[in-house]
């Protein structure tokens, strides 16, 4: 059965500290609220697992949640770096971050074996790169049937996967619209998926070829209207490009981008309160 | 008026290696640029990958991110990311890969991961992405890079994606690597052995120039043919799509709440 849960709820209940936690979303639906929540109960130890870092992850290692990042690309899409990520590979601050580097195929790869519980993913793949020096995690298998050596990563089966989608039903069925990234390998090799999304609804229509997570794959779900801000969902609202460009000023300096995180985060009581506290500096 | 500055030449350049029907995976940035003003200009058949899953996109406005809705919007198809990698990728069935980097060396080998060492970086780039395995299984691979001698390096602090290294070959990869390399100065090419050559300028720009933008000796090859400018349609169309794309992303976004 579907836990249907207030995210702080779900969070309190289920994301305890040093869990490893995915919060997948590439580029849409990126689940911000639910990243917030975890800053906001002081998460510590945390091993972080995502594509694309983004500012969500950014803002979870500045704050000093995470002790390890599995991740593929570090950087602020079309914009530059994730200051608060390369300040903590650089220097530490505000505490050392383990690095488990891999391509988006890699990591594709372990979604898709964690996904279907096997133990490693296998592909044709980190060949011309100095990445396996690095990761010992990659490594390589002899095909038994051509004898070709191809490269493995371990299956990705998070602690907890948070995604964030445009519905569910009262049941816990879950839609998604849009690009979809790696969210449905993501939410299946989880040991514990949570979906916050923007409506529930009595009943969705049948899915056909749409993403649908059944209920049976649905841990908890949380109603969290705009809790992909500012990355966006697809005919809800729009992924506010303004703000991951201001973005790149707010965490560049670790006391400006401390300070936004006490005043906007911490010092806020949900996502709803978030997202009310913006709205008054714009105004 | 023809006048054009050098990001427009070579916008235009690596415009007009596209082919009508080409299966293209674009990045962000000059290459979108690039692959969008084919799509609008003599190639309205180009089939345009993006990496987050949106297959045959006809975007109006050039995306600020790989992800942005215009994509999903104006795609034949959205299918999930790891089909991308593992389906149409590794199983050989795009054509150009476009890349771009912090560093090149002479063969064509990228570094978007580091400067300095991995284990304490002075500076920590983004990493691989979906770079990697573009290298290794595009067709071919365009790479699109300003020229410098920062970037342009005779050894990589990181080899994160592979051009014509030593045993690709005998590797598993399936692509044939960079075929060309579009910089602000002029174009490369590999030639016999893989090392990279000065084939042609843009108009106005002397070898000189392109050969003191690279920082190891550069091969010239005995014939330098000049690209010809920008063309006049070819302007118009480039600066349509910026300003569509500068007024679209003016538009402010309100909170949702």
């Amino acid at each position: 059965m579907t836990e249907f849960l207030p995210l702080s709820e779900a969070i309190a209940k289920h994301v305890p500290d040093g869990a490893s936690v995915a919060l997948e979303g590439f580029t849409h639906l990126i689940p911000f609220a639910a990243g917030h929540e975890l800053i906001r109960q002081g998460r510590r130890d945390l091993h972080l697992i995502r594509m694309t870092p983004d500012l969500i992850y950014d803002q979870l290692i500045g704050m000093g949640a995470a002790r390890r990042l599995t991740f593929s690309w570090g950087g602020n899409p079309g914009v530059g770096s994730l200051h608060r990520l390369r300040d903590a590979v650089e220097q530490a601050w505000p505490r050392p971050l383990e690095l488990d580097e891999h391509s988006h195929a890699g990591m594709a790869a372990g979604y898709r074996a964690g996904a279907a519980r096997l133990p490693f993913g296998v592909l044709r793949g980190y060949i011309g790169t100095d990445l396996p020096k690095h990761n010992p995690n990659i490594k390589s298998v002899r095909c038994p049937y051509t004898g070709e050596e191809l490269a493995t990563v371990p299956a990705l089966n998070p602690d907890v996967t948070i995604l964030h989608a445009q519905r569910a039903d009262r049941r816990g069925n879950v839609a998604i619209e849009g690009i979809i990234g790696a969210q449905r390998e993501a939410g299946l090799a989880a040991k514990l998926l949570i979906v916050t999304v923007e409506e529930i609804v009595d009943e969705l229509p049948p899915a056909m070829n749409g993403v649908l997570l059944p209920h049976c794959t649905v841990g908890v779900v949380s109603h969290c209207p705009g809790g992909a801000w500012p990355s966006y969902a697809q005919g809800r609202y729009a992924r506010d490009n303004d703000f991951y460009l201001r973005w790149d000023d707010i965490a560049r300096d670790r006391g400006r981008f401390t300070e936004w995180m006490e005043r906007h985060v911490r010092g806020t009581s949900d996502h709803r309160g978030f997202l009310e506290s913006l709205r008054r500096v714009a105004a | 008026m023809n006048d054009y500055d050098r990001d427009e030449m070579m916008t235009v350049a690596a415009a007009r290696m596209l082919w009508d029907g080409c299966v293209t995976f674009v990045g962000i940035g000059l290459p979108s640029a690039a692959c969008n003003l084919a799509r609008l200009t003599h190639a309205p058949g180009l089939v345009l990958i993006y990496e987050s899953g949106t297959i045959g996109t006809r975007p109006t406005v050039l995306p600020l991110s790989i992800g942005d809705g215009e994509l999903a919007e104006t795609a034949a198809c959205v299918v999930p990311l790891p089909d991308i990698f593992s389906d149409y990728l590794q199983a050989g069935r795009v054509d150009v890969g476009f890349l771009g980097a912090a560093q090149i060396d002479r063969f064509g080998n990228l570094n978007s991961t580091v400067i300095g060492p991995y284990a304490k970086p002075k500076t920590r780039l983004p990493g691989a992405g979906g770079a990697t395995e573009i290298a290794a299984h595009a067709r071919q691979v365009f790479v699109v890079m300003k020229a410098s001698p920062r970037s342009f390096v005779a050894v990589l602090d990181f080899q994160t994606s592979g051009g014509h290294f030593e045993g690709r070959g005998k590797s598993g990869a399936r692509g044939g690597g960079p075929t060309v390399v579009v910089t602000d100065v002029g174009i490369l090419k590999p030639q016999p052995g893989g090392e990279l050559a000065l084939v042609a300028v843009y108009p106005g720009i002397p070898i000189e120039e392109a050969r003191a933008a690279v920082g190891w000796p550069l091969a010239v090859a005995p014939q330098i043919e000049t690209i010809a400018a920008p063309t006049r349609n070819e302007l118009a169309a480039l600066r349509a799509l910026k300003a569509r794309t500068e007024a679209a992303h003016r538009e402010p976004v309100r909170l949702p709440i």
